[in-house]
């Protein structure tokens, strides 16, 4: 079973502004192998955190995106077909334990339920992954590192992360960043100019003001960063907010209109 | 030939117009009228009379208006002009009253004038919810709009007031355009401090005080342009277009440079305009711009006295509760530590500030943070005694916590409306909704005696286990899929079978796989009751043991499902009971509100209808359901929602919940509910159960048929 290490690794440093001592916790709890939770809303940073920590930490990175209909098989592998033999495949979650990967499983509540279940011995002090299909037991090196995110803001009730699962975890929240950390985030991923990036950062507060007013979140750093890169493109501000922040945010034709408005007011 | 034509078509005119204006109560002399009438075109002639029927449906006077107007309405208007014309009357009338409807009739020019406006000018009602969001989205407290007493627009710091209609320009964006301008007009007033003394006594030493304030709010919009041109670029470039397209003097030419320059620093303040308006009071008596509209300090002075000694007390008082809360800074406060405020490092704007005691910040709730914001908006900064924790018993904030109106409080005086629900009502004879006719409210259900419900338990024991279990044939099981091309499991079986074909040297079939697939039922149901005052006695008990079946089994089946009770006393009292909302698990406490449902007034189907989509509108399921259990035809107490018009509503609103995705289905005892139900709910989506006995045994399977 070959598993290729460098497809994973991450070779340059992605980057990323801290915005407490995040590193240092998740460095820390790394080495005492305790697994780590990463709260926060939409487009703040998280899984660009989890890059920087595998590059920084010299891991490679699984990441699996979480939906709906992922299964349990879906995670640690399953049997496939091949010319009159079966063949076992690991999945994500197995092949990071094996490599000693950093395994991110993002937006793990939207996961079914008794997929969550499976890496709950990974995620106390036995970290052990069974695989009861091929009856092995795989145990974790010390290198391996479990992280789930979540978003608590806007899932509904029913998607809310079980206490089995959230009590096993070290939690770190995320949020959007102070303006002037923002507005160098956004410099420094687009190049766009400071004056612009200023004004990107006062609109996305505007959209923040309004949360809970008709919007569910306000416009994330990640919304921020996509208006930016089509300016540096050419397209005119408020086209560009219109179609990277506006459209992402609501499709309420009020909500919208007054969005809209809000930008050309600013640019 | 054609003056006899002519004189049967009088005749069948006049005859027409009497019937709708009720001639022989009314004595309405239609002579007149009909000859006009008569003299035009055959369509038209027709159009008239439809519409005088429709109208006199609603008041004979009105309808005789009409039928002496139309020849020479038909002759300035468009048809559809004179509709809306028409519409707009009865809904004056249904609104105010005869009198002002009568006005409407009268003044036609006046309404084709306002039409004109209508159409290119803005309407405050088309924009409210947008501009609401614009003034949220800008910084600072969190501001209202509402429509103004006057056509300009002014500010009390808490509610930004708009005219009802912008026409100034030639077409609706630019008026749209004006109302922007006028609304971030006013946020700059309370964003940037034009209110941040007391203005009662501002201008008192001036002669003419109210040319002093027109000076003083010139002096203040140069300040304001030039913070918005700085803050919002866009939108001051708006404003420089109305103004260029009003042709108005943009350059305020009238101030000398010296003072508009200071007045443009970013540090200028209020006290800079006052320092100014000295000097520019005896020179100048200023005509505001288009969005500049006019200052109130007597509105102002109200609002702010009492927002000042609201925001004190609860800032005081969420202080004190905070401290309580948290024995670490208890014991700080004792040893004599103040709290402090500071500006929030890395913020937005100025507004922001931290408060801090020992230097160490606090994590105050979010409210505190507003009230700062909007106390730093009055005075710029946090004066010191703000600061100082609420002693116990210091302040009654009870009365500063806006309360929620308990809809049986506001009953008193069926004409007030608060906290109400208002809905639209199908007037079938005019042909269009009457506006916010239906005055609903929705009442906690009564608690009644658990026995009932441990006896209808006993009673139907039986029939329970056999619904349980058809029910629980109905849940949605995890089902294994063979043969699967993807899947977590190799299916033996297939593979054996595929073998030979491999052996063979054929082609192996790739569906391999089993699957496990999750069955999920997502349905919503609500059961609407009738409360009507038809069901006491043993159509009560059915109805109530029918639920409580049909509760214990859906409680199996896992459904989402709420049961509301509907009742009414003529429009102004439509009452919808809550027994069980959607998110509510099923208690003893709603057990006992299914056993208190019980007989009130009468059925007015449409608003509860319209109520309770509203309410399936909201859930997320993929079916939604809308039972009703009900015992007669729609009915109330005004006569009028007896027979055609009841009922004509009631499948008006029937229709609008199905344009929402809701499935509407009756169940009824009314033996000619087959005459009227397949016309309000359609030919398959109702029960007529011959025997009332029969609805606790039949209920669980009419459910079942329903959703599966």
């Amino acid at each position: 079973m070959t598993t290729d290490l460098a497809g994973y690794l991450i070779e340059n440093e992605p980057f990323y502004a801290p915005i407490g001592d995040e590193i240092a916790v998740f460095e820390a709890a790394w080495r005492n192998g305790l697994p780590i939770l990463l709260k926060g809303p939409t487009g703040c940073g998280k899984t660009r955190f989890m890059e920087h920590m595998a590059w920084r930490l010299h891991r490679p990175l699984i990441t699996v995106s979480c939906h709906d209909d992922l299964t349990a098989s879906d995670l640690v592998g399953r049997f496939l077909v091949k010319g009159g033999e079966t063949h076992w495949v690991d999945g994500p979650l197995a092949r990071a334990v094996r490599l000693g990967a950093v395994c991110y499983l993002d937006e793990v509540v939207e996961a079914r339920k008794d997929t969550t279940v499976v890496i709950h011995p990974l995620a106390d002090d036995r970290r052990v992954l069974p695989i009861e299909k091929i009856g092995e037991l795989l145990r974790a090196p010390p290198e391996f590192c479990l992280a789930i995110s979540y978003n608590p803001g806007y899932q509904s009730v029913l998607k809310e992360l079980k206490q089995s699962t959230r009590q096993r975890f070290v939690a770190l929240e995320f949020d959007y960043p102070a303006p002037a950390m923002e507005q160098h985030i956004i410099v420094k991923e687009t190049g766009v100019d400071e004056a612009l990036a200023a004004q990107l950062v006062k609109f996305a507060h505007m959209t923040r003001n309004l949360k809970g007013q008709g919007l569910d979140e306000g416009a994330s750093t990640r919304l921020l960063v996509h208006a930016a890169k089509l300016m540096v493109d050419g397209v005119a501000p408020v086209t560009a907010c219109q179609a990277a922040i506006a459209q992402a945010l609501t499709d309420d034709p009020d909500m919208l209109t007054a969005v809209n408005e809000l930008s050309s007011s600013l640019f | 030939m054609a003056e006899q034509g002519n004189a049967s078509d009088l005749h069948d005119i006049i005859a027409q117009l009497d019937e709708a204006l009720e001639v022989e109560f009314t004595f309405y002399n239609t002579q007149d009228a009909a000859i006009a009438i008569a003299a035009l075109a055959p369509r038209s002639i027709a159009f008239v009379l439809d519409w005088v029927r429709r109208v006199a449906s609603i008041n004979t006077e009105i309808g005789f208006q009409f039928a002496v107007k139309a020849p020479q309405a038909l002759a300035e208007l468009e048809q559809t002009m004179i509709e809306a014309w028409l519409l707009h009357a009865m809904d004056t009338y249904d609104r105010d009253g005869l009198h002002p409807a009568i006005a409407v009739m009268q003044d036609m020019e006046g309404f084709v004038h306002y039409g004109n406006e209508r159409l290119a000018g803005a309407l405050l009602v088309e924009h409210e919810s947008i501009l609401t969001r614009f003034v949220q989205g800008l910084a600072g407290r969190q501001l209202k709009v509402r429509e103004a007493e006057s056509s300009l627009p002014y500010t009390d710091t808490e509610t930004l007031f708009l005219p009802r209609m912008l026409a100034r320009f030639a077409n609706p964006a630019d008026n749209f355009r004006l109302y922007k301008v006028m609304a971030a007009h006013l946020w700059a007033q309370t964003r940037f401090g034009t209110w941040r003394t007391d203005p009662t006594d501002l201008l008192a030493g001036y002669a003419n005080p109210q040319r002093a304030l027109r000076c003083l709010h010139l002096l203040e919009r140069v300040r304001l342009d030039a913070r918005i041109a700085a803050e919002l670029p866009g939108l001051y470039r708006d404003s420089r277009l109305l103004l260029h397209l009003s042709q108005e003097d943009d350059d305020d030419s009238s101030l000398p440079l010296a003072i508009r320059q200071h007045l443009q620093l970013a540090s200028a303040s209020l006290d800079d305009s006052l320092r100014y308006l000295d000097t520019i009071y005896p020179q100048l008596d200023p005509t505001p711009l288009c969005y500049q509209g006019s200052l109130r300090p007597d509105l102002v002075a109200v609002v702010r006295a009492e927002r000042i000694a609201r925001e004190q007390a609860m800032l005081r008082v969420t202080l004190a509760e905070m401290l309580e809360d948290n024995p670490t800074l208890q014991r700080l406060q004792q040893e004599g530590k103040e709290l402090t405020v500071e500006p929030q490092e890395d913020a937005m704007h100025e507004l922001s500030m931290e408060i801090k005691l020992d230097g160490q910040p606090l994590a105050p709730p979010e409210i505190v943070n507003e009230l700062v914001t909007s106390i730093m908006l009055d005075f710029g900064e946090i004066p010191e005694d703000y600061l100082v924790p609420a002693g116990a018993g210091e302040y009654d904030i009870s009365q500063y916590q806006t309360q929620a109106l308990r809809p049986e409080d506001v009953w008193s005086g069926t004409y007030h409306e608060e906290g109400a629900f208002l809905y639209n009502e199908w007037d079938y004879r005019r042909k269009h909704y009457k506006k916010n006719w239906c005055v609903l409210r929705e009442l906690p259900g009564a608690s009644g005696e658990l026995d009932f419900y441990h006896q209808t338990m006993h009673k139907y024991r039986g029939l329970l286990l056999s619904v349980r279990r058809t029910f629980e044939l109905l849940r949605g099981e995890d089902r294994l899929l063979k043969r699967q091309s993807e899947g977590d499991d190799v299916d033996i079986d297939a593979l054996v079978d595929a073998w030979p074909d491999f052996i063979k040297g054929g082609e192996m079939t790739n569906r391999l796989f089993t699957r496990m697939r999750r069955e999920d039922r997502s349905i919503a149901v609500l059961f609407m009751v009738d409360m009507s005052g038809s069901t006491r006695g043993w159509i009560n008990d059915a109805e109530r043991e029918a639920l409580i079946l049909m509760a214990e089994a859906l409680q199996v089946l896992g459904d989402r499902y709420a049961i509301y009770g509907f009742s009414g006393w003529a429009r102004k009292r439509c009452e919808v009971f809550g027994v069980k909302t959607f998110d509510e698990p099923m208690t003893d406490a709603v057990r006992e509100r299914l056993c208190g449902i019980e007989p009130k007034d009468y059925t007015r189907m449409g608003a509860p209808i319209r109520h309770l989509t509203d309410k399936l509108k909201e859930v997320d399921a993929r079916v939604k359901l809308l039972i009703t259990l009900s015992d007669g035809k729609p009915d109330d107490y005004d006569l009028e929602y007896r027979g055609q018009y009841g009922i004509e509503d009631t499948r008006m609103a029937l229709f609008e919940s199905r344009r929402e995705g809701v499935h509407a289905y009756c169940i009824t005892i009314d033996s000619q509910g087959k005459d009227y139900l397949p016309h309000m709910y359609g030919a398959a989506s109702y029960t007529v159960l011959d025997d009332i006995a029969d609805l606790p045994l039949k209920i669980s399977d009419i459910y079942r048929k329903l959703t599966s």
